[in-house]
């Protein structure tokens, strides 16, 4: 099961619909085993439906599915032994704690119960929850929540985890240690399917990617393959007043289409790689014509660009940020 | 390759492993949060002192031919349906409990992992079952206490133990279909209510015969009538007739239904 030939997950086809709403509108996958791939895309994009699909919480309306080497259709519960899921939303018992969370998974792993408890043990320690075995989750912060979800998911040690949505809504210091964690278990040899909203979190942790909207998706690749179709890195320079905007954009010799001209007008978007050696180029430029600037913002791209060039709309979610 | 006997003898020990881990689970629950258990266990209590101390003396006296027994007399003919509303009141837990389940997020990673389907549902019956016994224990004991004075040998206890543990499985798999099928935990605590409501509307706690016809009618051929006086008939030695059999045919059916309910119920939900 862990030869690199056979995919991990392979989906084909997978369609889902709720009433006249169509949710997925037919999807193909295929992640081969021991790697990361990440499910991009914005609220609503069917993310959530896809991981309930493949780890056999809902039954799609189409299509076929594999995971680990069982078929969805017909060994659910080969798959279901098979894999582990860090749901969306908090999937922990809230009224037992930490540590009892921890044997009734392994219990439900059918594990012995010194192996359970040893297994439990390792994980409080591996998660840096040690003090809160003893607690129950209402009492945990948001951060420690999340580390526990998965610390159960780990417990029966799945060959496949799907991870949905593992950092929204948590601080960068947490989001940084739930990455840290994803590195080491993908290390460990497992493959991980990871869906997000964040172009950043996917970068960071994918092989592959793929991009998710409206049910369908519009795109997939590497991190860098997908980055190279996005020509949103840019520099926002703005002016203190209408004529050294006019005189910047000779100075740089912007064409008219490139002229993001906004905020009345006393802003320039000019398009960047982001290397110092282009933004150096910029400066001098204006500075060799005299040109004072009031302020410089570098724009990387965002899950906003990858959208706004692969489907010619903005993300829900991060519409408000984008002016 | 595994022979298609080890895998069946294997799933069948898993389900029962999974089972007691879902007890467990529930067990700790009720341990954790005792205040609904102290809530089952007390509303029957009190429903047995109000009916004996301030009904008791008035409606001992109309039981029959020669009824002048006053209180004394009427312990023992409320006891049963007391102990029969303290069986209501402990699924009403049920219903309570599978459907405040239902809304959390662990039961979606139930469902991802490779164990018995129906643990998750036998944990809470079998749960209810404990429960249940350990509330009758207590009522009955109070019921002791005021002055019960049962008559029944050992078998008859025996037996009376047998029809209290099929009743309460009947009325504990129809709790869970019930709790599965409210839309919300508001719900799921309002309508296994009607149970506690049906010993009133039978013998429970006055004799059918005192009713007006159209109510005489439905007391008498509603379920809990016959399983009234059977466990009447075991605890005071006054016989069972046919209350027996009608007992043990309601019982099975009501499990019947409750179970291919709940089980369907429970299979909607995934595919939702
Ligand atoms: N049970 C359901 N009944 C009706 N519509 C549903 C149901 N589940 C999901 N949907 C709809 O399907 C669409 C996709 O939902 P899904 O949860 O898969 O999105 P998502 O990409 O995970 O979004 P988010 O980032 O908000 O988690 C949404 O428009 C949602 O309203
Ligand atoms: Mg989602």
């Amino acid at each position: 099961m862990t030869n690199a030939a056979i995919p991990a997950i392979s989906a084909t086809g997978l369609r889902k619909s709720y009433g006249d709403k169509v949710v997925l509108a037919g999807i193909d996958l295929n992640v081969p085993a021991g790697t990361v791939f990440s499910l991009l895309g914005p609220n609503g994009a069917g993310k959530t439906t896809t991981v309930n699909i493949l780890s056999t919480l809902i039954g799609p309306d189409a299509g076929t599915a594999s995971v680990a080497g069982h078929d969805l259709a017909t060994d659910p519960d080969g798959i279901r032994s098979a894999i582990g899921l860090t749901g969306q939303f908090s999937a922990v018992d809230s009224l037992l704690t930490g540590e009892e969370n921890l044997f009734l998974m392994a219990d439900l792993n059918h594990l012995p119960r010194r192996a359970g408890r040893r297994r439990a043990a390792e994980l409080l320690e591996r998660f840096d929850l040690t003090d809160a075995a003893k607690l129950v989750p209402s009492t945990f912060s948001g951060g420690m929540r999340r580390k526990l979800d998965l610390a159960m998911t780990l417990v029966g040690d799945p060959k496949v985890i799907f991870l949905d949505e593992p950092t929204t809504g948590l601080d960068p210091r947490s989001r940084r240690t739930m990455w840290d964690i994803i590195r080491d278990l993908v290390a460990s040899g497992v493959t991980i399917f990871l869906t997000t909203q964040y172009l950043e979190e996917a970068d960071q942790l994918a092989d592959r990617i793929a991009v998710l909207d409206e049910g369908r998706l519009v795109a997939q690749g590497t991190p860098d393959e997908l980055k190279r179709r996005v020509p949103g890195g840019h520099l926002r320079l703005r002016f203190p007043d209408a004529v050294s905007v006019q005189r910047a954009g000779v100075a740089l010799r912007l064409s008219t289409s490139d002229e993001h001209n906004d905020d009345e007008n006393l802003a320039l978007r000019v398009p960047t790689d982001g290397t110092v050696t282009a933004l150096r180029e910029v400066l001098d430029r204006l500075d060799a014509e005299s040109v004072a600037v009031d302020s410089l913002t570098v724009h990387t791209p965002d899950l906003d660009d990858v959208f706004l060039s692969l489907t010619g709309h903005r993300t829900g979610a991060t519409k408000e940020l984008v002016r | 390759m595994t022979t298609a006997t080890t895998t069946a003898a294997s799933s069948m020990s898993y389900a029962v492993r999974d089972s007691t881990t879902m007890l467990r689970r529930n067990l700790r629950h009720m341990q954790r949060y005792p205040s609904l258990t102290i809530m089952l266990v007390g509303q029957p209590i009190l429903l047995l002192l109000l009916f004996v101390y301030i009904f008791g003396g008035t409606l001992g006296n109309g039981l029959g031919p020669g009824g002048a027994g006053g209180r004394a007399e009427y312990v023992g003919y409320v006891t049963p349906a007391i102990l029969l509303i303290t069986i209501t009141s402990a699924i009403l837990g049920t219903a309570i409990s599978v459907a405040t389940d239902m809304t959390e997020g662990i039961i979606a990673r139930f469902r991802t992992m490779a164990i018995s389907r129906a643990s998750m549902l036998t944990g809470h019956v079998l749960g209810t079952i404990i429960q249940t016994a350990f509330a009758l224990a207590v009522v009955l004991g109070v019921a002791l206490l005021i002055g019960f004075s049962p008559t029944a040998d050992v078998g008859e206890w025996l037996a009376l133990v047998g029809v209290l543990l099929l009743v309460t499985l009947a009325l504990t798999w129809f709790a869970v279909a019930l709790g599965l099928k409210a839309k919300s935990v508001e719900t799921a605590s309002n309508t296994p209510m009607v149970f506690t409501l049906l010993p009133f509307v039978g013998s429970g706690f006055v004799p059918a015969e005192s009713m007006p016809a159209w109510l005489r009618w439905f007391a008498e051929y509603q379920p809990f009538t016959p399983i009234i006086e059977t466990i009447r008939g075991l605890l005071l030695g006054t016989g069972i007739g046919d209350s027996g059999f009608l007992t043990v045919g309601w019982c099975v059916l009501i499990t019947a239904i409750g179970y291919f309910w709940a089980k369907s119920l429970f299979q909607k939900e995934r595919d939702r």
